[in-house]
């Protein structure tokens, strides 16, 4: 039983990968199956779907929807139970555990919604652990640039244990994009934070976008920090069930009540 | 609660598994120990009921010297005329001697002497079958160079009747021929472990006993109603004193009273090993609770907010203590017993006897011991942290608790005080006199010190953690595991505490060890002036080899030869105490040995007179002129008249008397060992080979030059120290298991931690490498204090020892190097399995919230 709103939000999510402009990430019809028989429960369920580069894409639904596994899938955390995976023009499925990880290190960068930081480290090695990891110098002039963006200049050594958590999240921003990645996938970055704190990742996170062109995915559950983004995909029942561009708080919250409705209506059919 | 303690307890499998197996192992050597000597005790009163199953009464001489340093006492001969006074005592239905002494060594097939390890080697004079032994092939011998031996003896020499055989004795090597083979009643070919060779009684007399006529023993049988206890009395009243008579229990109940200083040593070895198992297992076990403890702080405060009381969770953390403390007993006992059963099999093959009496005796006490020990050691352990656990606030439940990682100041003082109480404690044993207090205040004062050391090392865990890992961490990874490991200075500084009693204990015995060798080295230097030496090659029976005093005027005799010396030592009795004497020409000794003396004369001695060391003259109260009333093996109880004092040195030291008068007086009355000193130029090489030709026909006995007895020397201090090595391995075993025990906590605790370090592109490589460095860097920290506790430790046991034959102090610095390089194999080893759990985390299982 399709979702009424299914049709119309469906067209430009599959319309085809565009030959201008290459997607940073893509998603060609995933399904993932979690167990098997008659246990096998359907997280995602034919997902196609392009991150455009330099774009701020945010993945909405009501939890359950399977926008975490998208995610997840999306950033080669977990493997796919059919469909195909791409980041830049790298194919992920069927790639071993090495190139996967090699991948991770070049391409992805993470913010998770907590324990985002290593407590031994400090703020700047904190940051800096990526490219640590892969044994390369960072880029001075960036990572001063990257540092000021996030404004933490008098508090990088110190460790996470010492820093607010809003200041740790930043930290986690920092450290997303000091290696310049394809794409950083953030999972709920503002779920452990008070109002304030989330208005300043939130508009970290944008200002990334628009003064570094940097390209941003993230899953959330509210419609405020999914404000911020240009673009926003709404996940029901493992499908994308709806699309909206240039989000305001209000109109998120619209299309949610929506999706609740249906799954209300859904359940009770 | 109880349900809620189970249900912690199953959850938790493969750490108590790994805690409680230092209980299992400290168990099984208690339980071991105490049941391998029940059951050897049980075994030897059967053995010796078998043997004196013909004897009601036993009469036997009078021992001069009561030492059992260098072979059984030898007894005085009884006289063949006391046979005939105890056959005509009434009630005596039969009385006969009896020559039976250790020390008849035969010759292998390849040319070596054929050693038995512990059970004597026996001569004796051939008396016919009787109800104990059967001829098995040929005869009895009849004629004086004929002999028969037990099966035992044939089956490892590979001898048959008919064949030449070489027998060293008393005398040195002759030839006989063999005509017998026998064995013993219930086809044993040896009752217990002994070998046998029979000659006819004449020979074996003159041989064996070293007295022509005369017997060890007389052995009576009691006419029929007569009680053991009667007889004994009658035959004591027809003889009169001056020899000891026995009945039959009594005889075994002496026999077995001897072996069991045998199977105290077992025991205590046992035990010693059950004690440092025990005590390094402590650790592991206070580690292993105190993380579960630290682990489960949300658990047990929500456990408080729900109701439950301080001492409901003490409870709960003792109860799952004891629990593991009744499982890991009762593995223990049951490998005790495989292990009772292993040494009582090793025993056998080694001697080759059938020990009669039940498989194993297993004794209340074993049972009893093994559980008190494992659930006392375990619930002891685990006090602490249920004490912590119980001081968890209810309102930590509701919030992420931080682990509190600061060492403790209390923590530090108390083992400040302890470290000092054990070094004081440990000083007063070594340098005071405390008498028979010393060994318990020595082992008290050891404890303490590393039990005091452990408190304090969590404060120095974290700088030193970080220096040593600066070493390792030459890569990102590597900078991680540093930084892991110093993260909580207190579990990896009990970790490496453990680590650090195992190597401190081993570098203990390397440093007496190097600096006994060191010793010995500058006493053949310094106190050595010959550059051969004629003597024993080592490893030989309890009895020490010995030569035809003629190779001694053939080697003065042969060119290029300056002096050749010969001595015979004997154990002999002053008062109560058993020491060793020489005979020897003085001069001659004193020449070199390089004695000096410091009042009378060192002068060609007489019959009665006798030199000692000046240290020896000062503990007996002796001057020049002074009389010392010395007992000896055949020559018994006389006054001798001291003629000179000499300046004690490494090589000389005891009582000495003349050459010809220890002929008489020692157990023989040949020479024990040889030194020769080469005229100016000589060749000692050629020397050499020349007296080699000496003593070519005696395969117990060669000439060695500096080097090889220095070889020597280093051998047998090589072997001990083997031993204890094994011994304490076990420890090392122990803190391996605690090494992976914490390591594979740590990987637990962080497995959010490393889901990120993978997310952010840490590969499993690395993530092995990391996990490597901190265990590596926890094992060389132990190592580091443990080489530097035992370095102390053996440094003030070898200056307590400066005047017991230790004067100097060498530092093993090759051993401690080893050790060292030993701790980063251990760290290696221990991360092995943590490593490969840390790198198969599953990155989204791991950052994964919801």
């Amino acid at each position: 039983m399709e979702p009424r709103r299914m049709g119309t939000a469906a067209t430009p999510t599959l319309r085809p990968a565009a030959p201008i402009r290459m997607a940073a990430a893509r998603a060609v019809g995933v399904s993932k199956v979690y167990g098997s028989g008659d246990a096998a429960v359907t997280a995602l369920d034919g997902v196609s779907i392009d991150i455009e580069r330099g774009r701020y894409t945010a993945i909405m639904g009501p939890s359950g929807s399977g926008k975490s596994t998208l995610m997840h899938c999306l950033a080669g955390l977990d493997e796919v139970t059919s469909g195909e995976v791409y980041i830049s023009d790298v194919k992920l499925t069927g790639l071993s555990d090495r190139r996967l990880t090699t991948l991770r290190r070049e391409k992805v960068g993470f913010v998770f919604q907590q324990f985002n930081l290593l407590p031994t480290l400090t703020a700047v090695e904190n940051i800096t652990l990526p490219l640590a990891i892969a044994g390369r110098k960072p880029d001075i002039d960036w990572l001063a640039e990257v540092v000021d963006t996030v404004g933490l200049g008098d508090r990088l050594t110190h460790r996470p244990s010492e820093l607010s958590g809003g200041q740790q999240q930043r930290v986690a921003c920092a450290r997303a994009l000091v290696s310049r990645p394809d794409v950083i996938f953030a999972d709920e970055p503002t779920g452990n934070l008070d109002s304030h704190a989330s208005a300043d990742v939130l508009g970290f996170l944008k200002r990334s976008v628009r003064e570094f062109g940097q390209t941003i995915v993230m899953v959330t559950h509210d419609p405020n920090a999914a404000s911020y983004a240009d673009r926003v995909v709404f996940l029901n029942d493992g499908k994308i069930v709806d699309e909206l561009l240039d989000p305001t708080s209000e109109g998120v919250l619209e299309r949610m009540k929506h999706l609740d409705a249906d799954v209300r209506g859904h359940g009770a059919a | 609660m109880l349900r809620a303690t189970l249900k912690s307890l199953l959850s938790r499998k493969l750490r108590l598994v790994l805690s409680g197996l230092a209980v299992v192992l400290g168990v099984m050597a208690v339980s071991g120990a105490l049941i391998v000597s029940s059951t050897l005790t049980k075994s030897f009163d059967e053995l010796f009921r078998i043997i004196t199953a013909d004897v009601d009464v036993q009469v036997t001489g009078q021992a001069n010297v009561k030492s059992n340093e260098g072979g059984e006492p030898v007894t005085a001969p009884v006289p063949a005329d006391v046979v005939s006074k105890v056959a005509a005592v009434p009630g005596v239905a039969k009385a006969y001697g009896e020559v039976a002494a250790d020390g008849a060594r035969v010759v292998g097939p390849n040319g070596k002497v054929i050693v038995n390890q512990g059970p004597p080697m026996l001569g004796t004079a051939w008396r016919g079958e009787d109800s104990l032994a059967e001829l098995r092939a040929g005869r009895g011998p009849t004629a004086p160079n004929e002999v028969a031996i037990n099966a035992s003896l044939a089956k490892r020499g590979n001898f048959q009747v008919g064949q030449q055989i070489e027998v060293l004795t008393l005398q040195p090597k002759k030839t006989f021929t063999l005509v017998g083979i026998f064995g013993y009643s219930g086809d044993r070919d040896t009752v217990g472990g002994e070998t046998m060779v029979a000659f006819t009684e004449p020979v074996a007399q003159e041989l064996i006993l070293g007295t022509p006529g005369a017997y060890s023993n007389i052995v009576v049988k009691a006419q029929d109603g007569v009680d053991q206890a009667t007889l004994r009395d009658r035959v004591r009243a027809a003889i009169g004193d001056g020899y000891q008579v026995q009945t039959g229990d009594e005889v075994v109940k002496q026999q077995a009273a001897d072996t069991s200083s045998f199977v105290t040593v077992v025991q205590r070895v046992l035990l010693g090993f059950a004690g440092v198992a025990l005590f390094v297992g402590i650790f592991l076990i206070l580690n292993t609770f105190s993380i579960l403890v630290a682990q489960r702080t949300g658990e047990l405060a929500l456990l408080r907010s729900l109701g439950a009381s301080r001492r409901q969770v003490i409870g709960s953390v003792l109860l799952e203590a004891v629990i593991i403390g009744v499982i890991a007993s009762t593995l223990g006992f049951f490998a005790g017993m495989g292990v009772a059963a292993l040494l009582k099999s090793v025993m056998q093959s080694f001697s080759g006897a059938t020990l009669p009496g039940a498989w194993l005796v297993i004794p209340p006490s074993a049972v009893i011991a093994a559980y008190l020990v494992g659930v006392l050691v375990t619930v002891v352990a685990a006090v602490l942290p249920a004490l912590r656990a119980s001081r968890v606030a209810p309102v930590e439940a509701m919030r992420e608790a931080e682990t509190n990682t600061r060492p403790s100041a209390r923590l530090s003082v108390v083992g400040g005080v302890l470290t000092l109480g054990g070094v004081a404690a440990v000083a007063a044993a070594l340098f005071g006199d405390l008498g028979g207090a010393t060994l318990w205040t020595l082992l008290v004062g050891v404890m303490g010190a590393f039990i005091g050391v452990a408190m304090l090392t969590p404060v120095v865990a974290g700088p030193v953690v970080n220096v040593i890992g600066r070493a390792l961490s030459f890569t990102t990874s590597g900078k991680l595991g540093r930084l892991n490991s110093a993260r909580n200075p207190r579990r990896t500084a009990i970790t490496a505490a453990a680590l650090m009693i195992g190597i401190a204990l081993v570098t203990g015995v390397s440093v007496l060890a190097s600096s006994l060798t060191k010793s010995i080295e500058q006493a053949v230097r310094t106190d050595l002036n010959a550059e051969l030496m004629i003597g024993t090659t080592g490893g030989g029976p309890a009895l020490p080899p010995v030569f035809d005093p003629a190779v001694i005027d053939k080697a003065a005799a042969t060119p290029g030869v300056e002096r050749a010396v010969g001595l015979r030592f004997d154990a002999v009795q002053i008062g109560a105490e058993a020491t060793f004497a020489v005979g020897a020409d003085v001069p001659g000794l004193a020449d070199v040995l390089r004695m000096q003396p410091t009042a009378g004369e060192l002068r060609t001695l007489r019959s009665g007179e006798v030199v000692v060391d000046d240290e020896f003259a000062t503990a007996h109260n002796l001057s020049v002129g002074g009389t010392l009333t010395m007992a000896t093996q055949r020559g018994g109880q006389r006054d001798y008249t001291v003629v000179g004092i000499y300046q004690k040195n490494q090589l000389a030291n005891g009582p000495v008397i003349s050459l010809e008068e220890s002929a008489d007086a020692f157990r023989t009355g040949q020479l024990n060992q040889g030194f020769v000193r080469l005229a100016p130029g000589a060749d000692v090489g050629a020397v050499r080979a020349e007296l080699d030709r000496l003593v070519a026909d005696n395969p117990e006995v060669s000439v060695m030059d500096q080097s090889a007895l220095l070889q020597q020397a280093k051998s047998s201090v090589n072997t001990v120290v083997v031993m204890l090595y094994v011994l304490l391995g076990l420890a090392l075993v122990i803190a391996i298991l605690g090494i992976v025990n914490t390591m594979a906590l740590s990987v637990l605790e962080r497995t959010r931690e490393l889901g990120l370090v993978r997310a952010v592109g840490m590969r499993r490589g690395q993530v092995v490498q990391m996990v490597t460095v901190e265990s590596v860097v926890i094992a060389v920290f132990g190592a580091l204090l443990g080489v530097l506790v035992g370095g102390v430790l053996g440094s003030a046991v070898v200056r307590a020892l400066r005047d017991e034959g230790v004067p100097e102090l060498a530092l093993p610095w090759t051993s401690m190097a080893t050790f060292m390089a030993l701790a980063v194999v251990i760290g290696l080893f221990a991360a092995i399995l943590p490593a490969i759990r840390a790198a198969r985390t599953n990155v989204l299982a791991a950052i994964a919230y919801e």
